[in-house]
């Protein structure tokens, strides 16, 4: 029986879903921040721009997709988020700007600012992006400062739905050491898959060992960061919802919550092992060059699993510290069960789309990329 | 109070952002049929010259096309930072075309565009091919949707308000789907991305021409665009024409503002200028019917009749009604949970008056007019130019044809300086669809002032700037790239 409960429970697996796979994603992201970091001179930075630079549309597309899901399905949350916490997406955004115009116009003469700005600016995003997102997806746990009141659409002179409980809009968020350490470990995790992404997709032995070399110092750092955000959620107290929909705080509900759901807990493990592998793997045997394979599905899991663990279980997955019956729930924040429906319905799409963006992804990526080709073909 | 001037930052910002995203993106619609008219005729005839072609207006397609999504992704996101009442007041509605946009479309364009542009050496001719229709047909499903959305917001169907959750919710997705606004503009907005493509590619060609440089590739180009630019602006005009039907149906005051009409009747002429009328055209073109009756600014707002008997109460009854709809919705939430009756009557007030919802925020009648000179100017610009443009497109095919094109420098110079004239056509369309909508963000059902975030002036004052300096900064790397690879010629594949 497909009941208005279940279609929200579905809407937020497939949300989880796009953020898994947006995370993995990042790898371009990833990738970015070490153009000057592993690419000691312009043949290996060009070779990481170009390898980067052919995937970076599937990125931008999830983000956007990630984003359009959103609305469609917990329209509330792109009210109250986006316009509330405003600074935090308005940067989020200009990073991805300065990153989508940078690969085309990095190489060609006439771009004015010079390669090297255009590489900064990828750079810049490489960085900024998962640092931002992963800070701003720390508030999930911890909470944000805004007030819902759906009722004032009656007040001619305030009409106002959601609104943001300091003028800060977004930027407090960084005042809470745990949502910066979220941030850290996301682009530590990103940077990581960066390198093991560069690895698997360039044929040039001299800037393997040297992404290699990355990541004997993105890994251990991302591990502290791991180690420690994950001790934090286990302990932390968290936001839960009863029958009534009263939202209040539970000692250690986000712990409760990986007890009670072992289908997630799984998942989380499995996923965090995968990405332990992936790298140690790779960082062990010389010649092993798939870990992106293992990580990068590893993200994806993980990052499922600790969405699972903010939404699923009567919790609020945007608590509002403002305001605790502001605070957004699946069932509070969702589209209508009509929509719900009808999208669910448009979501049997998503296989395909997946299945062929894998099958050409394959059809592209069967030769490495080598700098002979870049001399020869098409290229950033 | 929602200040004044947040709402109209805010709204400038996202005309800016909307008005630079739609310099990049007819381009891209336009310039992605011609250019897989180009390959399919390399993959046809196997001349190595329609290769080197086709590739050479990919590169200026690819340097065109990563702006219009930087400026495409902020646009999505506006919604939520901007007009943040909107996304939950209609985002049950509006944000499963967006959702659909970006899993059936965006992700179509991302993944063949890759391919297109890398893939000549690592996939099959034919696989390239169809790899470039498309992403020509990704971009145009990208718009379908888009445009969707946005026609709701001139002609909001399918849905019902729910005032428990407080919003407009989705009851029919296919209404939404075929809404006739969408088809109208789908076809007209797809179309002038093919006239923008055609005139880029003309023009372009013509300097060529000029300079006596890559005579054969720009002949060529020519024959190209110019069909596909005919066929497009053909379709513009008769997805127009549809417009402007729906235009008098569902939003009369978008029209009568268009045609700066004070008063309406029967056999309402056409001004041409101001001074210059047709008799009757209005109506003509309005109804098709020359007798047609077509209603004038002060007919809406003083409420008026139509000859068939249907009656449009004034703007004092309607601000009336939505006010009584308003007080209505708060009546039921103070007392769903007290007083069930009482609740009852006063959702029965509100389902009576709802139609006039919006109404309910504004204040004075004036608030309802549109800027009229404004969009009475970008109307006439937006047709004048459109009507040039095939002319010169006709006039240029037909030289071509001829052989006689080279020998009539005018005439090149006439289609190089015509570059700009089709993006003012495609701004001044869009202000007349957009300006013309005001004072609503959804028509009759929320006003702008209703539907902003609440931000900071300084907030969004700042953001436009930031985006003001970013967008112009793209723009101006954009036409300096495109000179310059324009001036390096086709010649060569790589630099």
């Amino acid at each position: 029986m497909i009941t208005y409960a279940f279609l929200q429970n579905y809407w937020w697996f497939l949300i989880a879903l796009l953020g898994g796979l947006l995370v993995f994603l990042l790898f371009v992201q990833g990738g970015n921040a070490l153009i000057f970091l592993a690419g000691r001179d312009e043949a290996e930075r060009q070779l990481i721009v170009n390898s980067t630079g052919r995937k970076w549309e599937l990125t931008f597309t999830t983000l956007v997709t990630f984003g359009g899901a959103f609305f469609a399905s917990f329209p509330l949350f792109y009210s109250t988020s986006f316009g509330g916490a405003y600074w935090v997406w308005v940067l989020i955004l200009i990073t991805f700007v300065l990153q989508a115009v940078s690969y085309e116009f990095q190489s060609k003469a006439g771009n004015i600012l010079g390669k090297r700005t255009f590489r900064i600016f990828l750079t810049l995003n490489g960085c900024l992006a998962p640092l931002l997102i992963g800070t701003a997806v720390g508030t999930f746990f911890t909470g944000s400062a805004f007030i819902v009141d759906k009722g004032a659409v009656g007040d001619i002179a305030a009409p106002v739905i959601s609104r943001w409980a300091n003028n800060w809009h977004g930027l407090e968020a960084v005042a809470n050491p745990f949502n910066v350490e979220f941030g850290v470990m996301v682009l530590l995790l990103t940077i990581s898959l960066g390198a093991l992404y560069l690895i698997n997709n360039i044929d040039d032995d001299k800037l393997a060992a040297q992404l290699r070399r990355s990541l004997l110092i993105s890994f251990p750092l991302f591990l502290v960061a791991f180690v420690a955000v994950v001790a934090q959620i286990v302990t932390m107290d968290g936001f839960a919802v009863d029958a009534a929909g009263e939202v209040f705080m539970q000692e250690g509900k986000y712990l409760n919550n990986l007890v009670e759901m072992p289908a997630v807990l799984t998942l989380f493990l499995a996923g965090a092992v995968l990405v332990v592998v992936g790298i140690a793997a790779t960082l062990l045997r010389k010649g092993f060059r798939r870990g992106i394979w293992l990580a990068g599905p590893g993200t994806v899991f993980a990052v499922m699993a600790l969405f699972m663990v903010v939404g699923y279980n009567n919790t609020a997955y945007y608590p509002s510290t403002a305001d605790l019956a502001s605070s957004l729930t699946l069932a509070n924040s969702s589209s209508s069960e009509f929509t719900l429906r009808t999208m669910a319905v448009v979501s049997l799409m998503i296989p395909f789309v997946v299945a062929y963006i894998a099958y050409f992804w394959r059809q592209m990526d069967r030769k490495s990329l080598t700098s002979e080709e870049l001399e020869k073909g098409e290229k950033y | 109070m929602v200040e004044t001037a947040l709402v109209d930052w805010s709204r400038l910002q996202f005309a800016l952002t909307a008005g630079y995203h739609w310099l990049f993106v007819p381009l891209t619609l336009g310039l992605a049929v011609i250019m897989a008219t180009m390959e399919t005729i390399y993959v046809a005839t196997g001349d190595e010259f329609w290769k080197r072609t086709t590739k050479f207006w990919m590169k200026l397609f690819a340097i065109n096309f990563a702006v219009g999504i930087a400026t495409g992704i902020i646009l999505e996101f506006e919604f939520g930072t901007n007009w943040s009442n909107y996304s939950w007041f209609v985002g049950d509605i509006f944000g499963a075309p967006l959702a659909i946009e970006g899993i059936f479309a965006f992700f179509i364009e991302a993944t063949f565009f890759a391919v297109m542009f890398f893939g000549w050496e690592r996939v099959s001719k034919r696989f390239h091919l169809a790899s470039t229709w498309l992403t020509g047909i990704g971009a145009a499903l990208s718009a379908v949707w888009i445009l969707i959305a946005n026609s709701w917001m001139q002609h909001p169907v399918g849905m019902e308000f729910n005032p428990d959750t407080v919003r407009h919710e989705m009851v029919d997705f296919w209404a939404l789907v075929l809404n006739p606004v969408a088809i109208s503009k789908f076809f007209h907005s797809v179309f002038s991305g093919w006239m923008t493509g055609s005139i880029f590619v003309i023009g372009i060609s013509s300097w060529y021409l000029l300079k006596g440089r890559e005579r054969r590739f720009a002949l060529a180009s020519i024959r190209v665009a110019a069909i596909v630019g005919i066929i497009g602006t053909i379709a513009v005009m008769f997805s127009g024409d549809s417009s402007g039907i729906h235009a008098a149906k569902y939003q009369p005051m978008k029209l009568a503002a268009a045609e700066g009409l004070e008063d309406g009747g029967t056999r309402a002429p056409f001004s041409i200028v101001p001074g210059v009328e047709i008799p009757g055209m209005l109506s003509a073109l309005a109804t098709h019917d020359i007798d047609g009756y077509v209603p004038g600014i002060n007919d809406i707002l003083d409420g008026y009749t139509t000859p068939d008997g249907e009656y449009h109460p004034s703007a004092e009854e309607k601000m009336a009604r939505g006010k009584l709809a308003l007080e209505a919705f708060s009546d039921y939430r103070e007392l769903k949970d007290s007083d069930p009756a009482a609740a009852a009557e006063a959702r029965a007030t509100l389902d009576q008056n709802i139609e006039y919802f919006g109404y309910g925020y504004i204040e004075s009648r004036d608030e309802l007019v549109p800027p009229v000179p404004l969009i009475y100017w970008a109307f006439r610009v937006m047709v004048g130019l459109g009507g040039f443009l095939l002319m010169l497109m006709f006039f240029v095919l037909w030289a071509e044809r001829r052989r006689r094109i080279e020998n009539m420098r005018w005439l090149l110079w006439v289609a190089l300086l015509s570059i700009p004239l089709v993006y003012i056509a495609g701004q001044a369309g869009w202000i007349v669809a957009e300006v013309g909508r005001q004072p609503w963000t959804i028509e009759g059902l929320l006003p702008v002032k209703a539907a902003v975030s609440s931000v900071s002036v300084a907030a969004v004052k700042t953001t436009f700037w930031l985006f003001v300096a970013i967008f112009t900064l793209f723009l101006a790397i954009e036409i300096r790239i495109l000179f310059k690879a324009i001036k390096h010629g086709p010649n060569v594949d790589n630099d």
